[in-house]
């Protein structure tokens, strides 16, 4: 509990909040690659923040307190979940406040939120989309703790740091439940970060879309700080699965010091490019499911994840 | 020591992806993409018979592994691909009942297959011993998909998968069959597909569609 310790978590929030737009700017960029069409600038999500930020907001005259506190909520779940999850360093002295099943409540937290404002406001795009959201977000949850259940029965532990610490003290585990979990894990995220199986991130047609209908009624300053917690949700995701599955670079509790910090961002920054690039390939080769398969995806994912418990328990060790 | 713990480790991870690729073909639709899914499934076997035979040092299961290679992973696919496209089948997909409780029966076959293999492999003493029960529910799970398909090439599929089974299961528990047993086995599934090829082209020119469930009823109504 030094100072130094809160200065690397100091670091970690920080930088993740600097580097969530660059990460959907990143994914953007490839899947404009991918689908030969010609990329949008890098930058182009910390543009259309800044535009946002000097707008003036318009409201709707039904918009209650609600609809304007939740793009605050949002925004600080998602920079606390970030302060939680070891990006980095695993020594985080707020990481003791929440272990990772408090972690997918957080994120159920941030989905109520934005369900209810989207309500909120009565239009029918609004109530569409927030009950659509309702029906993967709470077919997702269970398949998400399913995935982290895996790793506390392989690691003992149900906090994220001591998960990573665990990997570095016996690393040469491999086990077979691991397949099974990080594949569930990829489906699960996919389908909680509105990507393209289930929902379309980039899609304005009205009666496909899930994530952004809920938005349609937000404007300037509250749209900026929603689409930031959204793509905050998504580098927060992409660090859980880091995590669990190729914790590699993180500087675990011994090492102190500037090297391993440096290490760690280096590390970090590389894995979320290839993992960017690994998303947007991902989206370019599937299409989108109709929204009556969704449970069926969603519970294939959960039994993934059951499975890979099963094989853990009677396979492994 | 440390290597062969290493390679145990790695057929334990080879032996789990089989049964995930089970699990895939209980779910796939198409039967081009069921193929492809059985070529893999043939290539994990290869992989793994190599290992074990590499870890034992039988040269027997290196003939086996490579009989894998030709006949299940290049053969077969091959002569099936074929067959779809001259059945214009290469797009069909099936309607199926229900992925989720089909994927839960399968869940339930899995912890049966693993209960069931628990006093087998606690008396072996290959290195594969621990895989004894993916093996049993490789089979189950693809006696499931025989039942829950209604179309004649997706069971043949099925039965193939049974067959990889199979041989999953017997290099688990004893290294292997022997080799005139392995080289029968072999030429019956070659045998098998070449006339369950013929059969695809009668059930078609009899009931215009190569859905089993025309030979359900006894007389033409």
């Amino acid at each position: 509990m030094s100072a130094i310790s809160f200065f690397r978590q100091f670091v970690e929030v920080v930088l993740a909040i600097a580097i969530a737009p660059l990460l959907a700017g990143w994914i953007a960029q490839c899947r404009a690659w991918l689908q030969n069409r010609s990329a949008p600038p890098l930058l182009l999500p910390y543009r259309m923040l800044r535009k946002l930020f000097f707008k003036d907001v318009a409201l709707a005259t039904d918009a209650s307190v609600l609809f304007r506190a939740t793009p605050y909520v949002l925004f600080g779940t998602m920079v606390l979940a970030a302060a939680i999850i070891p990006s980095l360093v695993t020594d985080l002295p707020l990481a003791r406040v929440a272990d990772s099943i408090a972690l997918v409540g957080l994120f159920a937290t941030a989905r109520v939120f934005l369900s209810l404002a989207a309500m909120d406001i009565g239009t029918a795009f609004g109530t569409l989309g927030a009950r659509r959201e309702m029906m993967v977000g709470f077919l997702a949850e269970p398949a998400l703790l399913m995935v982290l259940f895996n790793a506390f029965l392989l690691y003992g532990s149900t906090s994220l740091p001591s998960l990573v610490d665990g990997y570095r003290t016996h690393p040469s585990v491999i086990d077979p439940s691991v397949i099974f979990a990080a594949l569930a894990f990829v489906m699960v995220a996919l389908a909680e970060n509105a990507r393209i199986p289930i929902d379309n991130p980039s899609t304005h047609l009205e009666l496909t879309m899930i994530h952004e209908a809920m938005l349609l009624e937000y404007s300037a300053r509250h749209l900026a700080l929603v689409e930031w917690a959204t793509s905050l949700k998504l580098f927060n995701y992409a660090c859980i699965g880091f995590a669990l599955f190729m914790p590699w670079g993180i500087a675990t509790h011994g090492s102190d010091g500037a090297g391993a910090l440096l290490i760690a961002i280096a590390a970090l920054i590389g894995k979320l490019v290839i993992a960017g690039a690994a998303l947007a390939l991902i989206e370019s080769l599937s299409a989108k499911l109709r929204i009556f398969r969704a449970p069926e995806y969603l519970a294939m994912a959960f039994l993934l994840a059951v499975l890979g418990l099963l094989v853990h328990l009677l396979v492994g060790a | 020591m440390h290597t062969s713990q290493l390679i145990a480790e790695v057929l334990r991870v080879l032996a789990a992806g089989l049964l995930l690729i089970s699990f895939a073909m209980l779910s796939g639709r198409r039967t081009q993409q069921l193929i492809t899914l059985f070529a893999w499934q043939g290539g994990l076997l290869f992989v793994s018979t190599c290992l074990v035979a590499y870890s034992s040092g039988l040269t027997e299961m290196y003939y086996s592994a490579a009989l894998t290679l030709l006949l299940k992973v290049i053969a077969l696919p091959w002569i099936l691909n074929r067959l779809i496209k001259r059945l214009g089948a290469q797009w069909d997909s099936e309607q199926l009942v229900n992925v989720p409780t089909t994927m839960l029966v399968g869940l339930v076959l899995v912890i049966f297959a693993f209960g069931l293999a628990q006093p087998i492999s606690s008396m072996a003493t290959t290195i594969t011993r621990h895989t004894l029960g993916i093996a049993l529910a490789v089979i189950l799970l693809a006696f499931l998909m025989m039942i829950t398909r209604r179309k004649a090439v997706t069971q043949v599929i099925g039965f193939l998968a049974m067959e990889n089974g199979l041989f999953l299961a017997a290099t688990s528990a004893t290294y292997g069959m022997p080799m005139v047993i392995e080289l029968g086995i072999a030429l019956d599934l070659l045998v098998g597909v070449f006339i369950l090829g013929i059969f695809f082209f009668q059930i078609r020119e009899q009931f215009d569609s190569l859905d089993l469930h025309n030979l359900e009823s006894l007389k033409e109504d």
